[in-house]
């Protein structure tokens, strides 16, 4: 019930936000030279003016601002995305296309990037300001100033490269022709970079707040509660700071979640993954504002979806969040 | 003074300056070091490194001298970084601090605005404000700071909703001083310590965004970026990856430079939480 | 026989870069079976970290450097970790001061009770659970079943003070140490607890360790006292010859400083009112719902009186003075100071009206801007209406010599001021604007005894220096019976009795009114004035 409610509470405030981002868009597109048609025309080589008056009137240009701004309105919410400038096919199709590649490079990662995070955040905790603290903290901080990209690339050099032990790019081996099972480990084979990659900058983010969090859990007036009761040091911080330190974690994790999807479109541009940023890059190469808008509009709708998720679990950690009214 | 020793005193810190100082040095002696356009032809491509005189880190896939990029293109990371944090900072502080001081509906509404600016990936509005507004490395500094004032506006509110119910700031009101003066004169210096430790943070992710999209290949290709470059030596990977892999250095060395000093002024700012 | 704790020359060194090298110096103290031991002291007397030493709960840094803690016979301080941990819980618990925050947000109640079973005894679910029902019914919780599957913050500061103690009572413990258990709570709920520390002792038979400021507390529930002042006990003994024959210059002071509960005899005036409250109400919504802060509130201040609003939190006391500056906008009613209704006055308008009711804060360490040098801050206010340069800075001085301090001083920061200090720099800058009504929060609320007394006597001189009209608001009824001439009782957001405070404070006719009285620690004992 309590869940339940929370949930209808962020989509009551996620509406606004929506909102609030389509006008932003439409706004910029006002800014654009030419519109979509011209975009159209353009890409048929043509210049022929009854032919734009009647893309105008198709694609309802020709009215006013404000008429142009409920049409978009309409279509967006329909989910009628428009046609793609460069590919001549539905938006939407494209991107449902693409969409999985780039969920499932999401959420690996971010996985992975979660628990290493903690794992180690607390380790650095236990040990601060001793060399096993020092050593973490110094690695995190290098990490944290590597362009993923980068990081990419030279991963494939030593591992695809030089030793061939993984995948260079793609998300499956089409010569080999796998199916069912086979089919799955070949693209897990083939994920384990690029989730590595654009792992390893929000590990360091998360590492760095689980140490914060640990430390100054351990400061709380409760944990010395937990230790004049008799609890052993060891329980005492899994029992009691553990839980209290993973709230902020998911905080940032859910803070997090949009800047992933935009990592995620350069880390698929260095494995050749099929995924939504890719989709993206060869819009802004072709101009293709259209398929843009509709890429923009569908990951903040994902990243509105991740948000709901990662609240829903940090209602579950902390009985303190109330849903009234 | 004393500040000055007190940021001395801890190794990181320093280590964090004397990066950035060199950083800043390449940007400032590329124009004598290396007086010709670093985008023209300067020997036989894929010199490597450290093999012929005059070309002592090699050309890439066409010719280009890698030094001299790599020097020229510390001006772009700096200044792309300068700019856009500037711009980060003083939206958000803006927003941050309105909406934290008067609360209720304002705060309501710009927070609003803010969750709609973070829900959308700031790297994808980039890449359709670029397709826009075009790549031009200015351009490019501006919409950079344009997609990242977020964090800063709401790590403002924050230090503006505690300041602001503090009794000394109660007290200016009674004392009947206007809200402008209460926010900017009384407010904002205690709230600003953390605002300035992040942006250390804004600016190395400003930079770190530019290279992505140098990268992409869609930043200004007229100029010499480290991006440009690493985007150039993927092409020539398997044969030559130290093409891509030497301004990925300059980028590490520049990002960690800024986040050392950062933490450094951090622990300067809040001693408490610095030695424990 | 041997004492049930017997701290021997113990001494708490402090890190280095502390203000002083240790916290406590050749604490020799030792605590029976059956007794109440009471250990007072003022902020930095080491009360709390000597309590704390017991158990090895010290803070990073601190570290018992000599001395030794018997506890039964045994060297505490020779111990282990682990095995102190084994001693804790079970033969020794312990209450801290803040129930708010001495209990883990994510866990119920219940489960945290069931943690000292499930460390120290081999008993199963069933069993944990049916002893924490018991236990919950002894610390005389209504509805154990509820309280036990509850959050902590679903539960008063009263009731989780109550399960606290459950913890610490579960496995009968021999020696029970309460650090300021009842400070953070209101003077009922403090009443209620005190009684069922007393009850449990005088039941079980345990040594209590009580660590308090409050001589008034000290006068409940002591049988033996030791007095600390700077980390040293300077005197101890029984608790009806410390607390009425004090010998000790500084167990005397701290019992002077103790305000008396008996009101001055009381003046009528027949000055004109020059603040009216008339029918204010103000309300919040808070999660959808609307809680009312204050119903219907009227109440008149003559001139040169000092008008006391006593209540306990929730009562909305501190939401009328917030109404009185404007911090606060009520809905309903009108606040007259003289004849203009401050209510009705714009942003602007108002501005230029503050200087006619100025307040004093509760807390000496945020209500000063950290940046500013204090004579700044004294003279913000006329300098904002057009006093400058040389002209400001002698009324900066003229104001420090006001209030009692250093003219010297002007320019130095608020963190070079002790707390009592701050408070008069605060007392300072409200009346820089040498205002009609000075309304003063809990001005004394946040300082030691000692202190407390030296602000209210300036208080007092100034009143009859400068004729002020004063609003008080406090939530300790030795206070008010100080400084007031005429209080008025709240209770949820109602002024339940107003009234000359001779009468209130002696004789009060409505029942909350009698209730508050009675809960005042100490009042038996003729202690204090």
């Amino acid at each position: 019930m309590r869940i339940l409610r929370l949930v209808l509470r962020r989509l009551s405030l996620s509406i606004p936000c929506l909102g609030i981002i389509l006008a932003v868009l439409f706004f910029l597109l006002q800014l654009a030279p030419g519109d979509a048609v011209d975009a159209l025309i353009g890409q048929m080589g043509t210049s022929d003016d009854t032919l734009s008056k009647l893309l105008r009137s198709y694609y309802g240009l020709d009215g006013s601002v404000v008429a142009q701004f409920t049409g978009y309105l309409g279509r967006l919410v329909t989910l009628d995305l428009g046609l793609s400038v460069a590919y001549g096919t539905p938006v939407l199709a494209l991107i449902l296309e693409r969409l999985p590649v780039t969920v499932v490079l999401m959420v690996t990662s971010m996985a992975m990037a979660f628990t290493a995070g903690c794992v180690v955040g607390v380790i650095a905790a236990r040990y601060v300001h001793r060399w096993p603290d020092t050593i973490i903290s110094v690695l995190g901080m290098l990490v944290y100033s590597m362009p993923s990209f980068w990081f990419g690339l030279m991963a494939i050099v030593l591992f695809a490269v030089t030793l061939g032990w993984l995948p260079a790019g793609g998300i499956s081996d089409l010569r080999a022709g796998h199916t069912g099972l086979a089919l799955m480990l070949d693209m897990a084979k083939h994920l384990v970079m690029p989730a590595l990659t654009l792992g390893l900058i929000f590990f360091a983010v998360y590492l760095r707040v689980m140490r914060t969090a640990m430390l100054e859990v351990m400061t709380l007036d409760f944990m010395r509660t937990a230790r004049a009761k008799g609890l052993q040091e060891r329980a005492v911080l899994f029992r009691h700071a553990l839980r209290n330190a993973l709230l902020p974690m998911v905080t940032i994790a859910g803070l997090q979640a949009s800047s992933m999807l935009g990592g995620a479109v350069v880390v698929e541009s260095v494995f050749s993954l099929p995924g939504l940023g890719r989709l993206a890059q060869e819009a802004v190469v072709q101009r293709d504002l259209n398929m843009l808008l509709g890429i923009t509009v569908m990951s903040s709708v994902l990243v509105i979806v991740v948000n709901l998720v990662i609240d829903i679990i940090y209602a579950k950690l902390d009985p303190r969040i109330d849903v009234g009214a | 003074m004393r500040a000055l020793r007190r940021y001395a005193s801890s190794s990181a810190a320093l280590i964090g300056l004397v990066l950035l100082l060199m950083v800043i040095g390449m940007a400032v002696s590329a124009g004598w070091l290396f007086p010709d356009d670093p985008l023209s032809l300067a020997g036989a491509p894929l010199t490597p490194p450290f093999t012929e005189e005059g070309l002592p880190l090699g050309t890439d896939s066409v010719g280009r001298d890698i030094a001299a990029q790599i020097f020229h293109g510390a001006r772009v990371s700096l200044l792309v970084g300068v700019v856009a944090t500037g711009i980060a900072i003083g939206i958000g502080i803006l927003v941050g601090a309105v909406s934290g001081y008067f609360g209720g509906a304002t705060d309501a509404a710009l927070m609003r605005l803010t969750e709609a600016f973070q829900t959308v990936p700031s790297f994808i509005l980039l890449l359709m404000l670029v397709v826009i507004f075009g790549s031009e490395v200015t351009t490019l500094a501006l919409v950079i700071g344009a997609v990242s004032w977020t964090a800063p506006a709401r790590l403002t509110r924050a230090e503006f909703l505690t300041l602001r119910s503090r009794d000394f700031v109660q007290s200016c009101r009674t004392l009947g001083m206007p809200h402008a003066r209460i926010i900017f004169l009384e407010i904002l210096p205690s709230a600003l310590p953390p605002v300035i430790v992040y942006v250390s943070v804004v600016m190395a992710l400003a930079i770190l965004q530019e290279s992505a999209l140098a990268f992409l290949g869609l930043s200004d290709p007229n100029i010499a970026s480290w991006g440009n470059l690493i985007g150039d030596g993927r092409r020539v990977l398997r044969s030559a990856w130290y093409v891509a892999a030497l301004p990925g250095l300059a980028i590490i060395v520049t990002v960690l430079a800024i986040s050392l000093v950062g933490q450094g002024v951090n622990d300067l700012l809040n001693p408490r939480l610095g030695r424990r | 026989m041997t004492a049930l704790l017997s701290i021997e020359n113990l001494s708490i060194a402090l890190p280095r870069g502390a203000d002083r090298e240790h916290a406590a110096k050749h604490v020799s103290f030792s605590i029976d079976r059956g007794e109440v031991f009471c250990v007072v002291g003022e902020s930095g007397s080491g009360k709390s970290l000597t309590a704390a030493a017991i158990l090895g709960l010290l803070p990073p840094g601190v570290r018992a450097s000599a001395g030794r803690i018997l506890f039964e016979g045994q060297d505490l301080l020779t111990l282990s970790l682990p095995e102190l941990r084994r001693i804790s819980g079970k033969r020794i618990g312990m209450v801290f001061q803040d129930p708010m925050t001495a209990l883990n947000p994510l866990h119920t109640v219940g489960s945290q009770v069931a943690e000292v079973f499930r460390i120290h005894t081999t008993l199963d679910r069933a069993e944990i659970a049916d002893r924490v029902l018991d236990l919950l019914e002894t610390m005389r919780l209504p509805e154990p079943r509820q309280i036990a599957r509850a959050y902590p913050h679903e539960l008063s500061g009263g009731q989780r003070q109550r399960c606290v103690i459950a913890m610490a009572m579960a496995l009968e413990p021999a020696l029970l140490i309460a650090d300021e258990p009842t400070t953070a709570l209101d003077v009922t709920t403090q009443a209620q607890i005190l009684a069922l520390i007393r009850d449990l002792q005088a039941r079980r038979g345990m040594g209590v360790m009580f660590i308090t400021h409050d001589f008034g507390v000290v006068a409940e529930v002591a049988t033996r006292i030791a007095v600390m002042r700077q980390g040293e006990v300077v005197e101890q003994g029984d608790a009806q010859a410390i607390l009425n024959q004090p010998r000790h210059p500084y167990s005397q002071a701290l019992i002077a400083a103790m305000p008396a509960l008996r009101p001055p005899p009381y003046q009528p005036s027949s000055a004109a009112p020059v603040l009216r409250v008339e029918g204010v109400h103000k309300t919040y919504r808070r999660r959808g719902r609307t809680v009312a802060a204050l119903k219907d509130v009227s109440l008149t201040l003559r001139r040169g009186t000092t008008l006391g609003v006593v209540g306990e939190s929730g009562s909305g006391k501190s939401t009328l003075a917030r109404c009185l500056v404007k911090l606060v906008e009520p809905e309903q009613g009108a606040i007259r100071v003289l004849e203009t209704d401050i209510t009705r006055l714009s942003g602007s308008a108002w501005r230029a009206q503050t200087g006619r009711i100025q307040m004093v804060f509760q807390d000496p360490f945020t209500s000063l801007n950290p940046r500013r040098r204090v004579g700044d801050l004294v003279t913000q206010g006329i300098a904002m209406r057009g006093v400058r340069g040389a002209d400001l800075k002698e009324r900066a001085r003229d104001l420090f010599r006001l209030v009692g301090l250093d003219p010297a001083a002007i320019d130095r920061f608020p963190h070079e001021f002790s707390g009592g200090q701050r408070q008069r720099i605060g007392l300072a800058r409200a009346l820089a604007l040498e205002p009609d009504v000075l309304v003063a929060d809990e001005p004394v609320s946040a300082l030691d005894l000692s202190v407390q007394a030296q602000v209210l006597d300036l208080l007092a001189g100034l009143r009859r220096k400068l004729g002020l009209s004063m609003v008080f608001i406090t939530h300790d009824l030795r206070v008010a019976a100080q400084v007031c001439d005429r209080v008025a009782i709240m209770q949820r957001g109602e002024v339940v009795e107003e009234g000359p405070a001779e009468t209130l404070l002696t004789a009060p006719s409505h029942p909350y009114s009698r209730e508050l009285l009675a809960a005042v620690p100490g009042r038996g004992w003729a202690g204090g004035a």
